[in-house]
């Protein structure tokens, strides 16, 4: 059933589809990246990515759209920022980052493809990044960072208007996401930083449910991908023990997940994260 | 000031004989009162005695005048304290009355209407009830009846208050609705509750006030129609069946497709399934309970204040911004327009903060605290938390939530005992086209005229009580009349406390929570007689420690700082900049500003609350006005106020008069003028009738150079009635502040709001002034005591310089009589449009109007001319018996302030320091603080009057208030004495006049 029957967390990763996008070579140079020193091998990022598309549709079995790489944009592999689907419906962003405002195209086309509700935001003086919206499957947290402001937040509570959406701010990082993420039903990934855990405090506090919280050494470790896969049941992907072992040790205390772990160590080099890379959407019917 | 120092011990060592005097005369009127109680409900088991009083003190009135004289003198030499029982002297009582029942209608969640006839008196939960029934409802707890107001704002109806107390004016008219929507419908005992929370939501949902996503509003809607129409039949249900519903504020077709297709989905699902299902759904919605408020936030910002089982949330826009949960929360207060909150500090953190928000107006804060009681008491406690003692004059608001929490009803509900009552689904049609407000209105419409046919003459009995009232005023003034040439009176109205002052407006609740009945730290802050000054700091810190300003700056973001730093620096060049024009605004500013920035502006602030109470001591005061509680049974005009005006700057009469219908009212002024350069404490008992229509209490304090001489003689007084018709501003105002202090009697909040605008402007200019009083060289102080003993007054004024001349004119109006109303029903006509436009909202206006007023009085005539002087300026405002009803309808506590007006008097400035007015259940305190500058011949006085009416019930036991209030007042100006005590005792009319 649609709607809110489905709701109270437990329908947190359901997932059917999902939403992917080539990177085009431009990210090694010209991607946006708040530390400019760090030379993207761009192979190997491509390597990366084209797992992280495989565990999506082999090994989940999600029916993934791939959407062509733009070299006119450079970021568009991070189509996360561009769209934030719940349910039917779907919000179609406007990017904090200029450069990256024609991202929006292609993903309209394909989530209308999929006959998702479409809301545009039109706004003008409103921005907001998928990367700063952090969805409980309870309520919406969104992040007022650099690439989100107050009014992209209440185009999202506008679109969303079941589900209360509280504002986190968010200083030190690029998104929220930058440092959590949903690794459960009811449970949150949270890096250890100071910046981190006070946002975690900021989202308790917000919030009338009270969330568990998985905390992680590493602020990016934090940032994984939860998935409820009927005949599979939790499933999380997570930074691989390279790159982060200690982040992994705590991962791998979940017991009842299916831990997938997955490197991403080029793709991060221009601030993009795991749940960076997709858009994950449940499509209950096919009307 | 050295003088008056030296006074002091005496003073303070008198003021007790009088008491004592006061105390004896009024228990013996209590015992009067009980008797004829007693009487009455022998006669009449469901009558109000107050009818038969009301007569009865007509008779008395008559006799009264005719012996005013008389008794004045007399009383004066003699009595300090009068009792005046009206009723011992009356007529046999009348015939009961048959019970008077009033139409009242009720608007059902199914749309329908539900007619009854109530008793006059009943209190709301008698009508609850019947709906209930009438509804066959057992699990009530969770709903509530709603006033129908203008406004989109929800009052509900208190059911342990009388209704029509509450109602005021409107037609009995009112809304069934959900009132605490439980977060977990499932556990509800009953279908037919869950069916009513359905009815609700459809309605919340239908009008936008739940939001819900499209695919929500298409899955409740398909709910809905299986609940009420059953299984989907497509030959029955075509495709327009779904159009006549409404499921959305803005109904798409393909929203109704949606619907329809849902609606297939649900087949075999009984009603009672179908209510389930929805309320599952509509529960999870982030709306869903929450009662939302609008406010500002610290900053100004618009925000919405939302209160739900789980605490409060704050949002802008559509934004959650901030949530603080019961447990988090350790105080709820309000004050005036600002609503607090204190919160328990946070994990690193050491200290408490208090958050406050800016409400619209006084009302909303109020209304919006009681919810907040009402929600964290339903929600969170096991059983009600028992509402203050009725300790003598509490201050603040004693409101708590009195029905059944969760938990009880809960329980209650597992004791149901009965099969499932069969209930008729309504059409939703109805509820969905009536919530888009066509079909409601117009029959709200004609409900109106319905009421407005049936209770339009009886207007003011709804909102009076048949109750006796018993009003205490206390007025310590001291007077002083040169015959002919200036007196000064000073007039001192003790209140219980300063406290009043922050407290009238703020009421405070704790429990696990704290409701806060009182800010004690307001409380404290205002001890000063300065209040005024003060107050812009003080009632800004309210209940900020500096620590919390630390505190949320830690949490604060770097913005944040920014801001506040911001803010502070306007705050300080506000401060500094200070002018007249923008007080308003200024004061708006320190209040919407973050208390943590208050604090730590409040440094410079309180230096300069300091200044200025210095200097508020050696000002005069110059014009307190003070009204007190006007209870008139039905239709008539009861005004128990003695409002007080005192002006000063002009050398004037003291002309301390009453006109009451009792010769003692008189008397009481005649004999402080009398005892000149002693201080008198009256303590004057009397008991009025509605029938009496207005009293009022006109104190004219002005500052007259030369002595004080006493008036005497009748004729000396007479005088003094003719001011007072010429004061007759006062009177209209006067009935305003009456009916207001009634009205926090009753529980009415509404005056408050009236008021604590005023206070506010006058507060701001009252800073004015205090700035302008540095600047004056020469500066008098004049303390004021009231000793009270027996037949022995005593009036100590220090006053150095100036001159001081007093007018304190009590004048009551009697209907029907016509000295005092000669001159103007026209002009009271015109106070009343006054009064009525303050009521929608436009204090200001009121202001406008009463300065001038105050003006006029100010200037300095002589003595005779005076007189005359006063009534040309108040010429305008006069009164008329047969306009008193309307009066009385409305409340109000207006001061006036005559501030930067430069009158013929040239200088003369006259600043209201502060009103406040305290309201708790039973007992209401005005204080009103005057301060008076004026300068003549290069000397400049300054006069503070402070005057402090108490108001209560029947049952306040007036010796003890009395007491208490001189203390206090002692306590926290030891420079100030008490002049003046006044004790009104006032019984209720019967409702004749309505029929």
């Amino acid at each position: 059933m649609a709607g809110l029957s489905s709701g109270g967390g437990s329908s947190l990763g359901r997932c059917s589809h999902a939403v992917v996008r080539a990177l085009p070579e431009s990210l090694r140079e010209h991607a946006l990246r708040i530390e400019k020193d760090k030379a993207v091998d761009f192979a190997r990022a491509e390597r990366e990515h084209q797992l992280y598309v495989a565990v999506l549709k082999s090994k989940l079995g999600l029916q993934v759209l791939e959407l062509p790489a733009d070299e006119s944009l450079p970021d568009c592999v991070f189509v996360e920022d561009v769209a934030v689907v719940c349910e039917e419906t779907a919000l179609i962003t406007r990017p904090g980052a200029p450069s990256r405002r024609k991202e929006v195209d292609a993903m309209k086309r394909a989530l209308e493809s999929l006959n998702l509700n479409i809301v545009e935001m039109t706004d003008e003086t409103a921005t907001l990044d998928g990367g700063d919206v952090l969805f409980t499957g309870r309520e919406f947290f969104v992040g007022l960072s650099k690439r989100t402001n107050q009014r992209g937040a209440e185009i999202l509570a506008d679109t969303f208007k079941d589900y209360a959406v509280s504002t986190v701010p968010v200083y030190d990082s690029l998104h929220l996401k930058s440092f959590c993420s949903m690794a459960g039903p009811n449970l949150i990934a949270i890096g250890s930083t100071e910046a981190a855990q006070k946002a975690l405090k900021t989202m308790q506090q917000m919030s009338d449910h009270r969330y568990d919280k998985l905390t992680v050494p590493d602020d990016a470790a934090a940032n994984c991908i939860y998935l409820n896969i009927p005949g599979k049941g939790h499933v999380l992907l997570h930074r691989a023990p390279e790159e982060y072992p200690e982040s992994a040790k705590v991962f791998e205390k979940l017991k009842d997940h299916m831990l997938i772990p997955i490197a991403n160590t080029e793709m991060e080099k221009v601030d993009g994260l795991l749940t960076c890379c997709s858009v994950l959407i449940n499509k209950t019917s096919e009307l | 000031m050295e003088e008056r120092e030296s006074q002091l011990p005496e003073e303070v060592a008198e003021p007790k004989g009088n008491l004592e005097e006061a105390t004896i005369e009024s228990q013996q009127e209590a015992k009067a009162d009980d008797k004829e109680e007693e009487k009455h409900s022998v006669s009449s088991a469901d009558t109000q005695p107050a009818k038969e009083d009301s007569k009865e003190i007509g008779v008395e009135k008559v006799a009264d005048e005719q012996e005013e004289k008389q008794k004045v003198e007399e009383k004066r030499e003699t009595k300090e304290v009068q009792t005046a029982e009206i009723k011992m002297e009356k007529a046999p009582q009348k015939a009961p009355k048959k019970i008077k029942t009033v139409p009242c209608k009720v608007m059902l969640l199914d749309g329908t209407e539900y007619s009854c006839d109530l008793e006059k008196r009943a209190k709301g939960q008698v009508l609850f009830d019947k709906v209930c029934e009438q509804l066959n409802l057992l699990e009530k707890d969770y709903f509530g009846l709603l006033l129908r107001d203008n406004s989109d704002q929800k009052n509900w109806l208190d059911s342990s208050k009388e209704i029509k107390r509450q109602i005021r004016s409107l037609p009995w008219i009112f809304t069934f609705n959900v009132k605490f929507y439980p977060p977990d419908p499932s556990q509800l005992t009953e279908d037919i509750t869950r069916y009513f929370l359905c009815l609700q939501l459809r309605q919340d949902i239908a009008s936008g006030r739940l939001p819900c996503s499209f695919v929500t509003h298409a899955l409740l809607g398909s709910y809905a129609l299986q609940a009420e129409l059953g299984d989907y039949d497509s030959e029955e249900h075509n495709n327009h069946y779904i159009s006549e519903f409404q499921f959305a504020p803005n109904q798409t077709k393909e929203m109704e497709d949606k619907v329809v297709e849902l609606h297939k989905t649900h087949r075999g699902l009984t009603p009672a399934q179908a209510d389930s299902h929805f309320l599952e759904n509509a529960k999870r919605l982030s709306m869903y309970g929450v009662d939302l408020h609008h406010a500002k936030d610290s900053e100004g910002v618009d925000i919405m204040l939302g209160v739900c089982a789980n605490g409060l949330l704050i949002y802008k826009d559509r934004l959650r911004i901030n949530r603080f949960a019961w447990p988090k929360i350790l105080k709820i207060s309000y004050k005036r327009s600002n609503f607090y909150i204190k919160v328990r500090p946070a994990e690193l953190e050491q200290f408490e903060s208090t958050i406050g928000f800016k409400l619209p107006n006084h009302r909303a804060a109020k209304r919006l605290w009681k919810v907040c009681v009402e929600h964290h008491t339903f929600y969170r406690l096991i059983s009600p938390e028992q509402p203050p003692k009725a300790k003598f004059l509490t201050l603040g608001s004693k409101f708590r939530y009195s029905g059944r929490t969760q938990a009880q009803t809960r329980q209650a509900s597992n004791l149901i005992d009965r099969p499932a009552p069969y209930f008729e689904r309504t059409s939703s049609k109805r509820v969905s086209r009536s919530l888009d407000g066509a079909p409601v209105g117009i029959t709200d419409q004609s409900l109106l005229r319905d009421f407005s046919a049936a209770t339009v003459g009886p207007t003011g009995d709804m909102v009076f009580d048949d109750e006796a009232v018993g009003q205490t005023t206390l007025k310590n003034g001291e007077g002083r009349d040169e015959d002919g040439s200036p007196t000064k009176i000073q007039q001192l109205k003790l209140t219980q406390d300063e406290k009043p002052k922050a407290t009238s407006l703020s009421a405070s609740y704790d429990n696990d929570l704290n409701y806060k009945a009182e800010e004690e730290e307001v409380e404290e802050d205002q001890s000063g007689l300065i209040i005024s000054a003060a107050s812009v700091a003080e009632t800004i810190k309210v209940e900020t420690g500096e620590e919390e300003t630390q505190q949320q700056d830690l949490d604060k973001t770097q913005d944040d700082l920014l801001k506040h730093q911001a803010s502070i620096s306007e705050l300080k060049r506000n401060f500094m900049e200070s002018t007249p024009e923008p007080r308003p605004n200024e004061w708006e500013k320190r209040r919407i500003t973050p208390l943590s920035l208050q604090t730590q502006g409040s440094l410079e602030e309180e230096i300069t609350s300091i200044l200025f109470s210095k200097e508020g001591f050696s000002t005069s005061m110059k014009s307190t006005f003070t009204s007190s509680t006007a209870r008139t049974a039905e239709g008539t005009v009861v005004k128990d106020n003695v409002p007080s005006e005192m002006l000063s700057a002009s050398p004037f009469l003291q002309l301390p008069e009453k006109l009451a219908s009792r010769a003692e009212g008189p008397c009481t002024g005649a004999s402080d003028a009398d005892k000149s350069s002693h201080e008198t404490l009256n303590v004057v008992e009397e008991k009025k009738q509605a029938e009496v229509g207005i009293e009022e209490t006109v104190v004219i304090d002005e500052i007259n150079r030369g002595t004080i001489q006493a008036v005497t003689d009748a004729g000396e007084s007479r005088k003094v009635e003719h001011l007072s018709k010429k004061d007759s501003s006062s009177l209209s105002s006067d009935s305003s502040s009456s009916s207001e202090s009634e009205d926090e009697v009753v529980g009415e909040y509404q005056p408050h709001h009236r008021a604590a605008e005023d206070i506010i402007r006058e507060e701001q200019e009252e800073n004015e002034d205090a700035k302008r009083m540095e600047e004056c060289a020469t500066k008098v102080i004049q303390s004021v005591e009231t000793i009270q003993e027996g037949s022995k007054v005593t009036v100590n004024q220090t006053q150095v310089t100036a001159k001081a001349l007093s007018q304190e004119n009590a004048v009551a109006i009697k209907t029907g009589e016509k000295n005092v109303m000669e001159e103007g029903k026209q002009d009271l006509r015109a106070e009343d449009e006054e009064e009525q436009l303050r009521i929608n909202g436009d204090v200001s206006h009121v202001d406008i109007d009463v300065v001038p007023q105050i003006i006029c009085c100010s200037e300095p005539p002589v003595v005779k001319t005076e007189m005359v002087t006063i009534s040309d300026a108040t010429q305008r405002t006069e009164i008329s018996t047969k306009e008193v009803p309307i009066v009385q309808t409305e409340t109000k506590t207006i001061t006036y302030e005559s501030p930067q007006f430069d009158g013929s008097a040239g200088g003369d400035a006259g600043v209201l320091l502060s009103a406040q007015t305290i309201t708790s259940e039973s007992v209401s305190t005005t204080t009103t603080t005057h301060i008076t500058k004026t300068v003549k011949g290069g000397v400049s006085e300054t006069r503070i009057e402070k005057r402090i009416v108490i108001t209560g019930d029947a049952d306040i036991d007036h010796d003890q208030a009395l007491a208490q209030a001189i203390k206090e007042a002692k306590e926290q100006h030891p420079d100030m004495s008490v002049t003046r005590v006044v004790v009104h005792k006032e019984t209720e009319l019967a409702e004749e006049g309505e029929e």
